[in-house]
């Protein structure tokens, strides 16, 4: 048990993380994973920039620190296999090969965003590649995740699904819901606790009794194993063996990933509680820092290597960048559009209702609402400001309606200077 | 035609989309080995085995949200909550999941999941298992909503409900399970969004919710036996979508309208209809719309006291008179 007060360091030496004991793979695989890690860290500092210059608004969640967590996790999936995740997602989209352009184009609430706009940073979904969702609510997909591993051993494939959470959701009631259904009807899906020490501003030790988070689903019938989340082999390791039980055996597994965050929660972090030293400590650790050093020594990648990898990087992201800023915002007339399937109803029923006309309005089949419904719907989008592009942030921050993760101060809307 | 009790037909429904399509399954709190709390699914896992009907612990949440994972994942699960009351337990799921997920992801899933559970007053069973909350799902868009009150309906509903593409909300009414009525053979779905007019009147509408259609039917009758009023009676069956035209209609020839539900007044199915219906029939109408409720109190135990929180006859022929006082 860690003990209070003690560094992040220490605290990962008491979890029992060792330095890295696995060997490494082939050269295209560690290629493949660095260049994934890398993606992952300039899209997601791109991202915090775009935010501050409030091209993306709402909350934005930053997985800096976990990219080994996400990187070798999924990569132990099989290509019929699903992964859901929570709003910390993005790099979850993109390691299971979402593009960054779509990727991006979500953060920015455009039509060409993996959500079609709706969804926004914390709702990334992609049903080709089998990533199904981010998710807002704390625990939320807990539940809908066995419920695809039910429908996959409905089915008799051999699809297994990998459900993501953060260490706070441990503390949900859907978790030990979900543990006891998910190994009472020996369901293949395995559970990845991404420890990163925090839910929002409250620590592991002051959130959870028990903070060997591998113990927790033990009572209820799931096994859990954890792995050190800042080795991308050696999370790798584990998941994939966690996936090979819930497949082979039915046998429902957790893992913890012992990782950090090293930014704020969310953007609108003042961080007061944890020390600079805290995250120095982990920053040592780095996912990608660590393993490049391992490949370069290694003689399998050279620094030149890895430095084209990274401006490759950077450049997709740029790409991705340009490629949001130029995807337009979603019609105002599909403002209702797919909140029903209606085939096959009865579309002449009253599905929906439309307040702000006089006129009727019955949801997609009748989307000719009038002239009236049109011009109240584009006052009201006009709300959104001409210039949302090029406006500071300012009036975009919700306000008041997720209670604690509050509002971005002024001052940390700037980037928070260092490079990650 | 056949008679059969309200619960038997439900079940007909269920065996017979269960028969007809694999991916038909049921899970819930004590569906299988005890046969549902009102032994709706009774004989299904004999009939259809462990795999297709599933007892499940007591986790409303998580039931509710591995049916909306298995909906997504290609099935057609049928969710069982035993009361009305538990499914609050599953709010999050049903509101945050169910209704959300297909406009949030761009319509990349569906969530073909049917939730079923009764409501209703009249068994003494006090305030955490006798509301009626139709209005809390009728307000989420993203959820079908329906009320079956006749055992036709509840069967014709149920099995739309199933083949529906769209998470629905099927509410059942405790008092109604041992009604009998008339079903058809043929075994066809019924289509949501189409109101059924019980009796024709001209002077005055009476719109009846769940079990309170067959209130507001028999307030049509002593209306007419004893006040020469005749009152068209309208049971909108399912609430989304809803056929407001039939009730527009109506309104339009008789000037007058009463809504009788057995939830509370405030945010109430009958303020909703009473909002429509003024927006769009405010020509028409000769009289306020009338609103006939529950009690705005939780439903209490002692019999007497849980008679006089529901609507009954009286309130309805009270209320329908009290639309042709002078104002
Ligand atoms: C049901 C619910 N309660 C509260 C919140 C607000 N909230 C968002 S993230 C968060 C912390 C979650 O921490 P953890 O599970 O460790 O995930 P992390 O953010 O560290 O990735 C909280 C409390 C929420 N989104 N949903
Ligand atoms: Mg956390």
């Amino acid at each position: 048990m860690a003990t209070e007060g003690a560094t992040g360091a220490e605290k990962a030496h008491e979890a029992g993380i060792e330095q890295p004991i696995h060997d490494l793979p082939g050269e295209d695989t560690c290629r493949l994973i660095l260049q994934k890690m890398l993606l992952i860290r300039r899209f997601e500092e791109r991202a915090g920039e775009m935010y501050a210059k409030a091209r993306i608004g709402g909350f934005l969640h930053l997985c800096i620190g976990e990219e080994a967590t996400i990187v070798g996790a999924t990569q132990a999936l099989a290509d019929g296999d699903y992964l859901m995740s929570t709003y910390r997602e993005h790099g979850q989209a993109l390691a299971r090969g979402t593009e960054p352009e779509r990727v991006m184009a979500e953060l920015f609430g455009k039509v060409d965003g993996c959500s079609g706009g709706r969804g926004g940073s914390m709702h990334l979904f992609d049903f080709e590649r089998r990533f199904l969702g981010g998710y807002g609510i704390v625990g939320g997909s807990l539940p809908l995740s066995a419920g695809v591993a039910l429908a996959a051993d409905y089915g008799e494939t051999e699809d297994a699904v990998l459900s993501m959470m953060g260490d706070g959701a441990t503390n949900q009631g859907t978790f030990s819901e979900t543990m006891n259904l998910a190994a009472l009807w020996s369901l293949p899906v395995v559970f990845l606790v991404i420890n990163n020490q925090f839910g929002m501003g409250t620590s592991l030790e002051r959130h959870s009794a028990v903070t060997d988070l591998s113990q927790k689903s033990e009572g209820f019938g799931v096994p859990g194993s954890r792995c050190d989340g800042m080795d991308v082999l050696d999370t790798h390791a584990v998941v994939s063996d966690a996936l090979r039980c819930a497949r082979e055996e039915r046998k429902p597994q957790l893992v913890e990933a012992v990782t950090y965050r090293y930014r704020g929660h969310s953007m609108a972090d003042p961080e007061e509680y944890r020390s600079k030293e805290e995250v120095e400590e982990w920053r040592r650790r780095d996912p990608i820092n660590n393993f490049r050093q391992r490949v370069t020594e290694d003689g399998m990648l050279s620094d030149d290597d890895v430095e084209k990898l990274d401006s490759e990087a950077q450049e997709r992201i740029e790409e991705a960048v340009e490629f949001a800023e130029n995807s337009p915002f979603p019609d105002l007339a599909a403002l209702y559009d797919d909140v029903y399937v209606m085939e096959g109803s009865s579309p002449h029923a009253w599905w929906l209702v439309d307040q702000r006309s006089p006129e009727t309005h019955r949801g997609e089949a009748e989307r000719e609402a009038g002239d009236v419904a049109q011009e109240l719907a584009e006052a009201g989008a006009a709300y959104a400001g001409e210039d949302v592009t090029s406006e500071r942030r300012s009036r975009h921050t919700p306000r008041g309606d997720d209670q604690g993760e509050g509002e971005p101060a002024e001052e940390s809307r700037d980037e928070e200077g260092g490079a990650d | 035609m056949a008679e059969v009790r309200y619960r038997e037909a439900l079940n007909q429904a269920l065996r017979e989309e269960m028969q007809a399509d694999e991916s038909v399954f049921i899970m819930g709190e004590d569906v299988g080995v005890f046969q549902g709390a009102f032994k709706v699914t009774a004989g299904l896992l004999e009939e259809f085995g462990e795999k297709r009907v599933r007892d499940t612990p007591i986790s409303e949440n998580t039931i509710v949200g591995m049916g909306v994972g298995a909906a997504m994942g290609g099935l057609r699960p049928v969710v069982e909550i035993m009361t009305i009351n538990f499914s609050l337990l599953a709010m999050d799921q049903i509101v945050n999941s169910a209704a959300s997920i297909r406009y949030m992801f761009n319509a990349q899933v569906k969530v073909p999941l049917v939730i079923r559970m009764p409501q209703g007053g009249g068994h003494q069973l006090g305030p955490t298992h006798s509301h009626s909350l139709e209005a809390w799902f009728l307000h989420v868009p993203g959820l079908l909503v329906a009320v079956p009150s006749t055992p036709a309906d509840a069967k014709g509903l149920l099995k739309a409900a199933i083949r529906d593409d769209n998470p629905v909300i099927f509410i059942e009414h405790e008092a109604l399970y041992g009604k009998k009525g008339e079903v058809p053979e043929n075994g066809e779905p019924l289509r949501f969004g189409e109101a059924a007019v019980r009796r024709e009147g001209d002077d005055v509408t009476i719109v009846g919710v769940s079990r309170m259609a067959a209130t507001a039917l028999q307030a049509a009758e002593t209306l007419a036996a004893e006040h020469e009023v005749e009152a068209d009676v309208i049971d909108p069956r399912t609430l989304r979508p809803l056929d407001l035209d039939t009730i527009l209609e109506s309104v339009r020839k008789t000037n007058r309208a009463v809504i009788v539900e057995e939830g509370w007044p405030h945010g109430g199915v009958g303020a909703n209809f009473a909002a429509l219906i003024q927006e769009q029939a405010f020509d028409y109408l000769d009289a306020p719309v009338a609103r006939v409720t529950g009690a705005d109190i939780p439903m209490p135990y002692s019999k007497p006291l849980e008679q006089a929180a529901f609507p009954h006859e009286e309130h309805v022929v009270q209320a329908a008179l009290a639309t042709f006082r002078d104002l």
